[in-house]
């Protein structure tokens, strides 16, 4: 990290946003698009930051994280669902009091599933791409369909507490109260990340094992229980992500987990397989192109990100902030 | 003779041997030994399976490239049959024309996806193709007036191969020779020659480069061979044979939708099959298919009586009930990963080695 920061790929974020103004008409449509992008970009960033994390640190790419995602949402509406006279009231507090112990037993639950996932699927194939891709895939099968058994293969509404209805008025522009939960819930992640990887001995420990994992266990730490812990910390974002996404869609399916992978894969890649920087960029960008298009041409919503990827693609083959590994 | 049929690749276990030659006797006769409406049918979506996954394979097993896109161009190819017969009406023309414009729109794709995404590492080009299949089943379904939308499209074909069609009078061994069992039997033979010209394939020069970049990517460039050049043809090789195959089933359905031949349920279904049958194999892909579908069409049964045996234990008849027969399989696949990496067909030819 010798090098001076990169800040063009941070520019692109605005650039987008600038870009959208002139074609959305009015200053109010804008200012809700934006917003509404930002806060998709948000939660979507949470639901990825976790396959980053694997990815980036440990080079285990998982094709079943979307299985976690669609647990921890899963579990979270049986919480909402036991909380019933919480979430019904109109009162702020009382709702957060409700929200925060479903996105905490869903981190608990998708984190106890992250380690028993690791140890019998993902331990025997390190360093094997190819196996690795095979093996989830057939995890994210074996998750989905036990998904399944359990709740049931039908569609189940997972409705937003009462008090994170509606929308707060900015200067003639929309802003819903859920979106702004969703962006600060973000931040908190990124910065715990950047922070941890950053600035604690254990985040150090981390690094170094990644450079050279022999070197760092002869000077007797425990490289291997970090990695896992990584890889168990990794599957509680996607639970909280989870939580944040079904809130967000406000149905849950069972395939939700599958749908989700795409997205997010698009969303590594162009931040680089495995930059968490990289990765919040390709999130708020993803999710401003997918509010902007959806807006101004409704039919290409879908294929907004595959657009940004292809454009990122030409521009940096490597996504914004490629991590340079020998490997 | 079968040396040069099977390209020198022989079957190297007695056991495989016999089997295969099950398969094909089977399927050769299936409507005389297998009657009624529904083996028939079973039988023909073995037959696609079978080219299906064995295309999956050149690119999977030999070349050791993950692709989600696979079904993609399986999708193209029925979508091709299906589009210009609807179109242009019920003739042999439409239907070529339908084969040569999928197969056109399969090369560009695979090729263009492949320039793109197969020089950097493995793992990206898996995401991309997940990503562009995404994007592509999204395509299909917005389409509507021209693909159907999520209604899909039903279309006549020529009368040779249409079941009200019938060459004889009496029936032949208790089976009424009509436009269907034509149908099947063009449908046999297009997998006989398909499996055949891919075992040619894997087994010239060409594939034993492919090998090669399987095993050793970076000793291959050293030698000198160019590894994209070489994995972007596998690739465009693998869709053609996909895209014919999509074209076998909806010359069979004479129906096709997104659900039918581009779901994400199919691709997991061939990544399954691959890996059960045998990566690498060809063999195994043909043997893979005959298990899967079957399971896959009466396996429910089974599980239908044991889910209602212990119906006195509901969490376990939950797990045994006839609709999550996939967790099963699942649970097989990874286990095959791990205990039989070379399949069913690596496993009997280790056996036969000893």
């Amino acid at each position: 990290m010798k090098t001076d920061f990169d800040w063009t790929p941070l520019a692109l974020v605005p650039v987008l946003a600038l870009i959208a103004l002139p074609l959305t008409g009015s200053l109010s449509t804008w200012l809700t698009l934006t917003v509404a992008g930002l806060a998709m970009g948000m939660i979507i960033f949470i639901i990825a930051s976790g396959l980053t994390l694997i990815f980036g640190l440990m080079d285990v790419l998982n094709f079943g994280h979307g299985v976690f995602i669609a647990l921890g949402a899963f579990v979270a509406s049986s919480v909402l669902g036991l909380m019933g006279d919480w979430t019904g009231s109109g009162e702020l507090w009382r709702n957060l009091v409700a929200v925060f112990p479903a996105m905490l037993v869903a981190m608990l639950v998708a984190g106890a599933v992250g380690l028993a996932f690791e140890r019998f699927i993902v331990r025997p194939v390190y360093g094997q791409h190819l196996k690795q891709i095979l093996i989830t895939m057939g995890g994210m099968i074996i998750g989905e369909e036990l998904i399944k058994v359990i709740w049931g293969p039908a569609q189940i509404p997972l409705p937003l507490p009462e008090a994170l209805r509606g929308s707060v008025f900015v200067a003639d522009a929309a802003i819903s109260k859920y979106r702004l939960l969703a962006v600060a819930v973000g931040l908190v992640v990124f910065g715990l990340l950047a922070w941890t990887l950053g600035r604690t001995k254990i985040g150090l420990l981390i690094r170094a094992g990644v450079q050279d994992r022999e070197m760092v266990e002869s000077l007797g730490y425990r490289i291997g229980r970090l990695f896992v812990g990584v890889f168990v910390v990794g599957s509680a974002l996607a639970g909280l992500g989870g939580v944040m996404w079904g809130l967000f869609q406000q149905n849950l399916i069972p395939q939700m987990g599958a749908q989700v992978n795409v997205l997010i894969f698009i969303v590594i890649i162009i931040g680089g397989l495995g930059s968490t920087g990289g990765a919040l960029i390709g999130a708020l960008l993803v999710g401003l192109m997918t509010n902007y298009i959806g807006f101004l041409v409704p039919t290409l919503t879908q294929f907004a990100s595959i657009f940004l990827m292809v454009a990122v693609l030409l521009w940096r083959p490597q996504g914004v902030y490629p991590v340079a590994s020998s490997r | 003779m079968l040396k040069r049929l099977l390209s020198n690749d022989m079957p190297r276990s007695r056991v495989l041997a016999l089997l295969l030659l099950a398969v094909l006797l089977g399927l050769a006769f299936a409507p005389f030994i297998f009657p009624g409406v529904k083996a028939l049918s079973v039988a023909a979506k073995i037959l696609v399976f079978i080219v299906l996954v064995a295309s999956f394979d050149l690119l999977l097993g030999y070349t050791g490239i993950v692709s989600f896109a696979h079904t993609m161009f399986f999708g193209i190819g029925a979508y091709g049959i299906a589009i210009s017969a609807s179109r242009l009406g019920a003739g042999w023309d439409a239907l070529f024309i339908g084969l040569g414009a999928s197969l056109a729109v399969s090369l560009v794709l695979a090729l263009a996806i492949g320039l793109f995404s197969l020089r950097v590492r493995a793992i990206f080009f898996a995401m991309i193709t997940l990503a562009v299949a995404s994007a592509f089943q999204t395509l299909a379904s917005q389409l509507s007036d021209f693909t159907g939308g999520e209604d899909g499209l039903t279309f006549k074909l020529p009368e040779l191969i249409s079941p009200s069609f019938e060459f004889a009078d009496e029936p032949f061994l208790g089976v009424s020779l009509d436009g269907r069992l034509l149908c099947y039997y063009l449908l046999f033979v297009a997998a006989v020659v398909l499996v055949l010209a891919l075992l040619r394939i894997v087994n010239s020069p060409f594939g034993r480069v492919l090998q090669a970049i399987r095993e050793n990517e970076f000793r291959a460039e050293a030698i000198g061979y160019r590894v994209v050049v070489y994995r972007t043809t596998a690739a465009v090789l693998s869709a053609l044979f996909a895209t014919l195959a999509g074209a076998m089933l909806a010359i069979w359905l004479r129906y096709n939708g997104p659900d039918t031949s581009l779901s994400f349920e199919i691709m997991v279904d061939v990544l399954l099959i691959v890996v059960i049958g045998g990566m690498g194999t060809i063999y195994g892909a043909a043997l893979g298919a005959v298990l899967f579908v079957i399971a896959q069409s009466y396996l429910q049964d089974l599980l239908k009586l044991g889910s209602e045996a212990a119906s006195g234990l509901p969490w376990l008849a939950a797990l045994l009930s006839p609709d999550r027969w996939l967790l099963w399989l699942g649970v097989l696949f990874v286990l095959s990963v791990y205990y039989f990496p070379t399949g069913i067909v690596g496993k009997l030819r280790a056996r036969a080695l000893r």
